[in-house]
């Protein structure tokens, strides 16, 4: 029985250890992919559509360009990871700072936040971002702001419904009572007690948010096409699928095993972050 | 239960004028189409513009164009498309089925999976079955759609070429594009069968059904499923939305003549009329269905009235 009811953990704890690795190792390579991988840019037509596993010099090939895929696979990788973790970022800071408002003062902000949930409920990411898009044009920051814009309110929410059973606990009234500022009571006694699932769903989105990303620029709607970026390189391969399958290929592995990296993560934070959730495993 | 109606439904007003009322004027954000359509067809006086303006109906206030457009949404006419003059209507009319079948299919797909492998997990909690089954479910959360698309496309119709590449054409063609949803859905639906199947198991009918000596079988799907029915159906009808847009991204890979199809075109094109169609079409049955399943949830359990 023993060995039946600490398997759990011990997967747990494979699952952080895989998701650790992945993440790390992922993020390493592309925060030094120019020392590593240099070359991103490289066009070599004598050398074009190599193919993967036979040339020390291009391991996974070269694109019909002649452009090394290794390397532009690593480096497509900033892309990713800076519009996963800025947009992330940003929904969180407006997103968490509404739904304390939303939750603590109730009323107008309060129907504010939950009119908007409704919006996002009812409108598709991928519609919303061709409506965007159509008007403003596809660039990194149009894509960032977009995906805050369709983000933030998830964190309202979270933080509005934390807030609304906090708020009425002993500990709040007390501090209320004793005369402390709003802000005080937000900042110092709220914030601290409902971060935990904000970081967890933080950790779910800034995946969620490479793999749309790349969705957005695989459809041309997201990141310049001439930036090396996964979504940017799978369009790229699609016209080429016939002919040379390593450019299409390895980019979604790369995304794969990035999202799913941080997937685990957030998985495994939820865990032990949320001991509720631990009984109903 | 009349509040809880009136009060639903009043949201759902809220919702669709809102949305409607933003996508109108998103969309004439994006330029004079007046001028668009001058594009190339060299120089252009201001009485042409005026003339076209006129035309297109674009030289009236905002309010009177957003109450004809609302006015033709309900009695389907939508106008005519920048792009060869074919009216809008007649476009929505051939596209929204196509991906409207691709929906059902793919949900079909993934209620098949994620029943059995979500009950699967739940009567095997904390074994190894139900940890493959959750780190399957993790990998399927992070396959990009249109990757996996790809990929089946590589597999199926390029290497072994069983499977026709793109296009509707017939039920064959309905297999990469249906599995591919079906898939990337099971991958949130399995966990959803396996939270409400280990609730539902812990609860008494379902001992007395034990201790009546019924079959595991007959336990688990007469009994348990069943209770837990009502709860499913509502995450699968709220992930309708999310679907609808997964689709709208995976016809591009396979050239589906659907909604997703029709709203790039018509961005490239700079085809307002119909991108403004689309966006609302799509928008109004997931505003619709979540109503559905809102009130049909508000019937069945009384407790949801009161939230």
């Amino acid at each position: 029985m023993a060995a039946k009811t600490s398997r759990p953990s011990q997967f747990a704890s494979l699952e952080f250890i895989l998701g650790a690795f992945l993440t790390t190792v992922i993020c390493f390579a592309v925060l030094f992919s120019d020392v590593l991988f240099p070359g991103a840019d490289k066009i070599d037509l004598m050398a074009r559509l190599t193919k993967p596993f036979v040339s020390a010099a291009h391991p996974l090939g070269t694109d019909p360009l002649g452009r090394d895929v290794l390397a532009r696979v690593v480096a497509g990788g900033k892309i990713s990871l800076l519009v996963g973790f800025t947009s992330v970022i940003g929904a969180v800071v407006f997103g968490v700072l509404m739904g304390l408002i939303a939750g603590y003062y109730r009323g107008f902000w309060d129907m504010v936040v939950m009119r908007f949930a409704d919006l996002q409920l009812a409108m598709p990411f991928i519609l919303l971002a061709i409506t965007f898009i159509a008007i403003v044009g596809g660039s990194l920051t149009n894509t960032i702001i977009l995906l805050i814009i369709s983000q933030w309110v998830q964190y309202a929410r979270l933080v509005r419904g934390s807030v609304l059973t906090l708020r009425e606990r002993e500990f709040i009234l007390s501090a209320r009572a004793i005369g402390v500022k709003d802000w005080r009571i937000i900042l110092q006694h709220l914030l601290p007690n409902l971060i935990g699932p904000v970081i967890v769903l933080m950790t779910l989105n800034v995946a969620n948010n490479i793999l749309l990303e790349s969705s957005l620029t695989f459809l041309g709607l997201g990141v310049d096409p001439t930036i090396p970026s996964w979504g940017g390189m799978l369009a790229d391969g699609r016209t080429y699928l016939q002919t040379a399958w390593w450019v299409s290929v390895f980019p979604g592995v790369a995304i794969l095993l990035t999202v799913l990296g941080l997937n685990l993560l957030g998985d495994w934070l939820r865990d032990s972050l949320d001991p509720t959730g631990r009984t109903s495993r | 239960m009349a509040g809880f109606l009136i009060k639903r439904l009043l949201q759902a007003i809220f919702v669709v004028i809102a949305i409607t009322l933003i996508v109108s004027f998103a969309i004439r954000l994006t330029g004079d189409p007046a001028v668009m359509m001058f594009q190339g067809g060299g120089s252009m006086t201001e009485e042409d513009l005026m003339r076209i303006r006129a035309e297109l109906g674009t030289d009236k206030p905002f309010l009177v164009q957003y109450l004809s457009f609302m006015q033709g949404l309900v009695t389907f006419d939508l106008g005519k498309s920048f792009v060869g003059g074919t009216p809008v209507a007649r476009l929505i009319g051939d596209a929204l089925p196509a991906t409207l079948m691709l929906a059902f299919v793919s949900m079909a797909v993934s209620i098949a999976l994620s029943i059995p492998l979500g009950i699967k997990a739940a009567t095997s909690r904390g074994k190894l079955a139900d940890q493959v089954i959750r780190v399957f479910s993790l990998v399927g959360l992070s396959f990009p759609n249109f990757w996996l698309a790809t990929m089946l496309v590589l597999l199926f119709a390029i290497t072994f070429n069983l499977l026709p590449p793109s296009g509707m054409s017939g039920p064959e063609s309905f297999i990469m594009p249906a599995v591919t949803m079906g898939v990337i859905l099971t991958a949130t639906n399995v966990r959803l069968v396996r939270t409400a199947m280990l609730e539902t198991l812990q609860s008494q009918y379902v001992m007395v059904a034990r201790a009546k000596g019924l079959s595991e079988s007959k336990v688990l799907y007469k009994h348990a499923l069943r209770n837990c029915a009502i709860p499913l159906i509502t995450y699968f009808g709220l992930q309708f939305g999310g679907l609808l847009g997964g689709i709208v991204v995976i016809e591009r890979v396979f050239n589906w003549p659907g909604m997703g199809t029709l709203a790039f075109e018509a961005v490239g094109a700079r085809d307002y009329p119909v991108l403004q169609a689309v966006i609302t079409v799509l928008s109004l049955m997931i505003v619709g269905i979540n109503l559905l399943v809102d009130i049909a949830y508000g019937l069945v359990d009384p407790r949801i009235r009161t939230e």
